[in-house]
Order: structure tokens, then sequence, then C-alpha cells
């Protein structure tokens, strides 16, 4: 076993893993925001006119807000007229199979092991794969179909189900709800679209991969699914990001709609490029995510945070009909310069509600780690739950974990219960490990795990493994 | 099978351990008794390849290697395994998956392919019977929430899953009542071989009445001032420490 000195300086030569960059050619907006670039999206896109609308709305409202302080975050801010706001990889001809797709492309997937010819084979998995912001490949369409499953682009349920669209759109994260929820409702590009019909049970794990491809590029994708009476879905989103100097933004918006008796199981893996040793580059990830709870209804978002120089992200649930439950479990890993402020926001509206909020974070090298999280109860919501617990676990001394929790409690019938914890990886924990015959790596790896085995448990199979290497990836070399 | 030449240690600066010399053959049993503060745990930590502590003078030779030049993983693939006096729980992680992880690491130390499932599940059922552990135990997280007496005895039975060539019990018996102390012992004597060896590390009597040693050694102020048959040990406990303190005053 090495020092402790010697092992923090071992974090800083863990290198990112998925950090290539794939050359393929592609059509790009020239530099800036403002309603020209807006409108050369939505006529790219061949948008009907209310979601141009939609989106200059949109813009106005975010050329009069400011970006947020509050965060215990601190990053060069981005100037938004020097992003390119739309870029999409020229197709070549329509792919009919495999193929035909580009061996480039399929290269890509191959180094992050999604290949889609092993996907098919395994099945179960249906890939909406979005690459910059052109969705490039459904698979599994027709099997959905046969359910009265949509599961494809957004751009592609805009001009095949506008109504669905235009029904939901912006319903739960309003383009006025924030700053960069406001950008993103203007300039979006692409991204995924579900609906599951009433009663339909989704009989397989639906997963969109999502990669940031081309230099200078925001990415914004929007997320819109909507679970209809009583029905159910698992939705899985992972991510990778190639390496880059420039900072790259991310600002997604995810939207749940969980209609009476729905169930929405929203999982993520992030691991965007989180930047060099010394801090430099890694993507910033200012996400909105949001469920809304019909009668009945039960959101619960699922997420390992590995990567990203900045990560700022609360998925919340408005339980909003009566006997509604919102779910919140989460791993948030920061190491080297890291910085992630994120948490949960659970809004009780109606009676009866239920949430619950699970959040691990991990600490390492001179990264900060917060937690913040808001638990609202309503007026009306009588006999409203909640219980919290934040847990941060911390490697090494130069590293912070942070706790930020605001409960706002309107109806004397809540029951609120807030838990914290704060630990250290022990070097008698490691010790323990080694005498027992494991190597320092394999050592952190179990802890680690072992740290974070209630949130694992909540992903499916697949993805938990996929997780589970992810952290230890993560962690290599980071003891204290 | 381990030979401790002129060993000596010290932590912060301070020294503890002030010229040990030991040798244990396979087969043999060894007892270190010794009033608090003398070294002992410290012997066993540093044996065990503790970091804090600095090597400052001896060698220390496991199965003709130097075994100061191996970290403290390789030490535990060589065949080292050392009891904890206090064992460390590792909440989330599984006892189960706790040793196979260690025992897959020191098979493939030895080139060796990961042991089949059936196989591990045969050796647990058969060794944890070894220390009457309860099944549950086995899949709970490794020590979280077990009672004294259940770590010891899971450290005696991840003692028996590792069959390791020297097995180092740093205060196995502080803290157990006398039938656990029983069943810990029990399990240590069915453990032995003539293939391996054992250096037990005890402040009291109690526990060689259970654990027959070949030799008893007294640890005092860093050094071993006396060795002895297990007789030695019976001395100690009507004597006490106290006139082998006094010889040692006479002799410095």
């Amino acid at each position: 076993m090495a020092s402790e000195d010697e092992l923090l300086a071992e974090v800083t030569s863990s290198e990112y893993k998925y950090g290539f960059y794939t050359n393929i050619e592609s059509d790009k907006a020239p530099k800036g925001l403002n309603e020209d670039i807006i409108r050369l999206i939505s006529a790219k896109k061949n948008e009907p006119e209310w979601l141009l609308e939609y989106r200059l709305s949109a813009l106005k409202a975010w050329q009069e807000m400011v970006e947020p302080e509050w965060a215990h975050i601190s990053y060069p801010k981005p100037d938004f007229q020097d992003l390119h706001y739309y870029s999409a990889p020229k197709p070549k001809k329509q792919l009919d199979s495999l193929d035909d797709a580009d061996p480039e492309l399929l290269e890509m997937y191959n180094k992050l092991g999604i290949s889609i010819d092993e996907q098919k084979k395994l099945a179960g998995v249906a890939v909406d794969i979005v690459m910059d912001s052109v969705s490039v490949k459904t698979t599994f369409q027709d099997k959905l179909y046969e359910l009265g499953i949509i599961f494809c682009s957004f751009s592609e349920a805009v001009q095949k189900h506008p109504d669905l669209v235009r029904k939901y759109l912006g319903t739960v994260v309003p383009k006025t709800d924030n700053f960069y929820a406001a950008l993103n409702a203007a300039v979006f590009t692409d991204g995924s679209f579900c609906y599951i019909p009433k009663g339909v049970r989704c009989p397989m794990e639906l997963s969109t991969y999502f990669r940031i491809n081309e230099a200078n590029t925001g990415q914004f994708e929007r997320t819109l699914v909507i679970a209809d009476e009583g029905s159910y879905v698992s939705y899985l989103e992972g991510c990778t990001a190639p390496m880059r100097d420039e900072n790259q933004l991310h600002a997604a918006v995810v939207e749940l709609v969980a209609l009476d008796n729905a169930e929405i199981k929203y999982s993520t893996i992030q691991n965007w490029y989180p930047g060099n040793k010394e801090g430099k580059g890694g993507i910033y990830n200012f996400v909105t995510k949001r469920g809304l709870c019909e009668t009945n209804a039960k959101i619960s978002w699922t997420q390992v945070e590995t990567g990203s120089a900045v990560t700022w992200k609360y998925p919340g649930c408005i339980m909003k009909g009566d006997n509604s439950i919102g779910e919140f479990y989460s791993v948030a890993v920061t190491s080297n310069h890291q910085q992630a402020d994120t948490g949960s926001k659970m809004i009780h509206v109606g009676k009866n509600t239920k949430s619950t909020i699970i959040s691990k974070g991990i600490s390492a090298g001179v990264s900060n780690n917060s937690y913040r999280g808001l638990v609202n109860i309503g007026k009306k919501a009588t006999n409203a739950r909640n219980f919290t617990q934040c847990d941060s676990l911390l490697m090494g001394d130069k590293c912070g974990a942070h706790t930020f929790p605001y409960i706002e409690v309107g109806n004397k019938t809540a029951k609120v219960e807030h838990e914290a914890t704060t630990s250290k990886i022990g070097e008698d924990q490691i010790f323990y490990c080694l005498q027992r015959g494991m190597d320092e790596q394999t050592a952190i790896g179990l802890i680690v795990n072992g740290y974070c085995k209630e949130i694992l448990n909540q992903l499916p199979m697949e993805f938990a493994v996929e997780a589970q290497k992810l952290l230890e990836i993560s962690l290599e070399g980071s003891v204290g | 099978m381990i030979k401790i030449e002129n060993l000596h240690a010290s932590i912060d600066g301070q020294p503890i351990l002030k010229g040990i010399n030991l040798e244990v053959k396979p087969g043999e049993v060894h007892a270190i008794m010794g009033p608090n503060g003398s070294g002992k745990s410290t012997l066993a930590s540093v044996l065990a390849g503790r970091e804090e502590y600095e090597i400052t003078e001896g060698s220390v030779t496991f199965e003709g290697k130097d075994l100061l030049d191996l970290g403290a993983e390789d030490r535990a693939r060589e065949g080292i395994f050392l009891a904890f006096q206090y064992p460390v729980e590792i909440p989330g992680v599984s006892n189960i998956n706790f040793l196979k992880t260690a025992i897959n690491e020191i098979r493939k130390y030895r080139g060796e392919e990961p042991i089949p499932a059936k196989d591990f599940l045969k050796l647990v059922k058969e060794k944890s019977a070894l220390v009457e552990l309860d099944n549950s135990l086995a899949s709970r997280s490794v020590n979280e929430g077990f009672s004294g007496g259940e770590k010891k005895r899971n450290e005696i039975f991840q003692m028996a899953m590792l069959e390791p060539k020297l097995s180092i019990l740093d205060e196995t018996d502080s803290g157990l009542d006398i039938d656990a102390l029983r069943i810990v012992a029990n399990g240590v004597n069915k453990l032995k071989s003539a293939d391996n060896a054992s250096i037990v590390i005890t402040h009291y009597q109690r526990l060689l009445d259970y654990i027959v040693p070949d030799f008893v050694h007294v640890l005092y102020n860093g050094k071993i001032i006396k060795s002895g048959p297990k007789e030695l040990a019976l001395e100690l406990e009507e004597k006490g420490y106290d006139w082998l303190k006094k010889d040692q005053v006479i002799e410095a």
C-alpha cells in the first residue's frame, strides 16, 4: 500500500477511458443564438408553426433571464454566442440495415461496447441512439409498434405524432422554468420520445445512448416520456463523450408524465468527459429533469453520475395526484476537479403522497460534491410522507462534501424525515481487504460498490453491472 | 516457515519493537504473551504489512522470501493470515462476495482459474460449520451488526476459507465469553496441520487451555524476554509478569 499522498497523486493519472473522437462530417449552423438561428433549426427540422412559436417565446424568455449563481459550483460562464446550436451528421443515404451504417460510427459503438448488432441479438433492449443531435438508428420499433408503444426520436415524433407532442411538451418543465430549461426549449435539436398506451406494460427496457461528438456543439436534448393510464415503462439513458479541450455545454430537459395508475422508472448512467487532471475541459451538465404523477402513479429516478466537469441536476417529481409516489436514488461521484451540485425536488400536492430520496455522494481528489434537495409539502397534501437519506463518502483530505436540504411543510399532518451521514473510506477497511489478498483497486471497488448497493439494486441488471464497472474505473487510484 | 531476526519497528519515530527474534516451523503453535503495551499487536501488524510502522532494523524471512519486501496483499497471497483484534465492518459488501473476491485474487496470484461457484458454496457450507457460524451471517455484510463473538468467529471462518500457511491470531480471545472461546479455539484446532503454523497472541492464559501451544514467548518492552514450553503460560498466570520485568531490569 502506497502512502496517502502517492495515492492521491495517482488519482490524477487515471485518464478518461472513452476519450476518442469520431471523425464524421457534420452539417453545422453558424455560431450564435438569435431568432434567425431558431428559425433555421426549426426549418431544418421541418417543424410546424406552433413549435417554432414555442421556441421563439422560449428564446424571448431566456434573453431576459440570468444564469443562476446559487449552486455550489464555480466555472467560467459559457459564451452563449460562441456556440453552434445545430449540428447533424451528414446522412450518406437512408439506412436500411446496419451494413449501410457509417463504419466509423459503428466503430465508435464498438469502443463503447454497445454494438447494435449485439444489442439486437441480446434482445430485451431497444436502443435509440442519439449522436450529436440527430437520431441515427432505432431498433425494435416494429415490436414496440405492435403494442402501440411509440419510441422514436423527438423530431420524428414531431412529424408523426404532433398532437401528443403538442399536448405534453412543456407541461412538466415550463419553458420559463429556469435559465437552462428556457435555453433548451428555444434550441433543442433532438432527443427521444416515448408513449406507452393505456394498460400496456412495456416488455423491454427502453434505452437511449446519448453521445456528444462534434467540437463546440452545445447539446440540447429533449426527452418526453408519457405513460398513459395503468401503463408501465422502464427507461434507460446512458452517456459517454469523447475527449475535448474546450468545455462543452449540455442543457437537457427530460419530462415524464405518468397518468393515473401508471409507473415510470427512469435510470441514468452519466459518464461524460470530466476534464483532465488539471481540471481543463470537460462537460458542463445543466439538466432539468422532472416527472408529473397523476393519481396512484409512481415515478422513480435512479442515477449513477460519474462524469462531467460541472453537474447541476435535480431530478424531481410533482406528486399531483392522490396516493402518488416519487422516488430518487442517486450515486454521484466526483474526482479530480469535478464539481457536482445535485439532488432532488419532491413536490407533494395530492393526499397520501409518498416520496423517498436516497443520495450517495462520493468525493475524491480536489472535487466538490454537494447534495441539494427540496421537499415541499403543499397545503392540501394531507398525510404526505417523505424520507430522505444523504450519505457522503470522502476519499482523501482535499475534497469536499456538502448537504443543502430545503424542507417546506404546508400541512401539519405531513411526516418528513431527513438523515445524513458523512464517512471516510478508512485505511482500516482497505488494510482489511489487502490482508485478505485483494489489491487496492479491488478493495476500493468492493467498498464503494457496497456503499452504493442500495442504489445499484434499483438499476436493471445489465445496467447495474455497467454501473459497477464505471464506479471502479472512476475511482481508480483514489484512496484516502 | 517464518524467521524473524532482530526486528526493530517504530511508529511516528517511537520505537515499539526493539529486536525480536523468533522462528516458527511448520506444524507449530507459538503463543506470544505479555502485558499491555509490550508490542504484541504491533508485531502482528508489522508481519501483516501495515504501512504506518517503519522497520528500522532486522529481517523477516517467510518460506525463503524476504517478507518485508512484499506488500500486504502479496503477503496474504503467500499465505499469511491475520485474525484481527478488531475486525472491520464493510457495509453493503456481503461476507460471501468478500470471500469470493479474496479467494479469486489469491488464486489469480497463483495462476489459477477463479473458483467455480459450486465448489465455493460447498466450501462455505463446510467451513462455516467449523465455527458454528449461522448461514445467514455468510450473506450479511462483512462484520456489520455482528456481535463481538460473531466477528471473531467470522475471522476464523475466513481463515478456514483462505487456508493460510501461517495464521496470526491477534487477541482473538478478547471479548469472548467461554462458549464463544471454545468454538473459536475448536475451529483453530481443527484447521491445524503438519503444514501450517500459528502465532497466537493473547493476554490471558485462558485461551491456551483450548489452543495448546508448543512454545510460549513473553514479550515485554518490544523484546522477547523469556521463552519456554506451554507450562510457562501457567506460571505467568500464577505469578503475573512482574517477576520477569524485574529480571529484565537486572539484565539491562
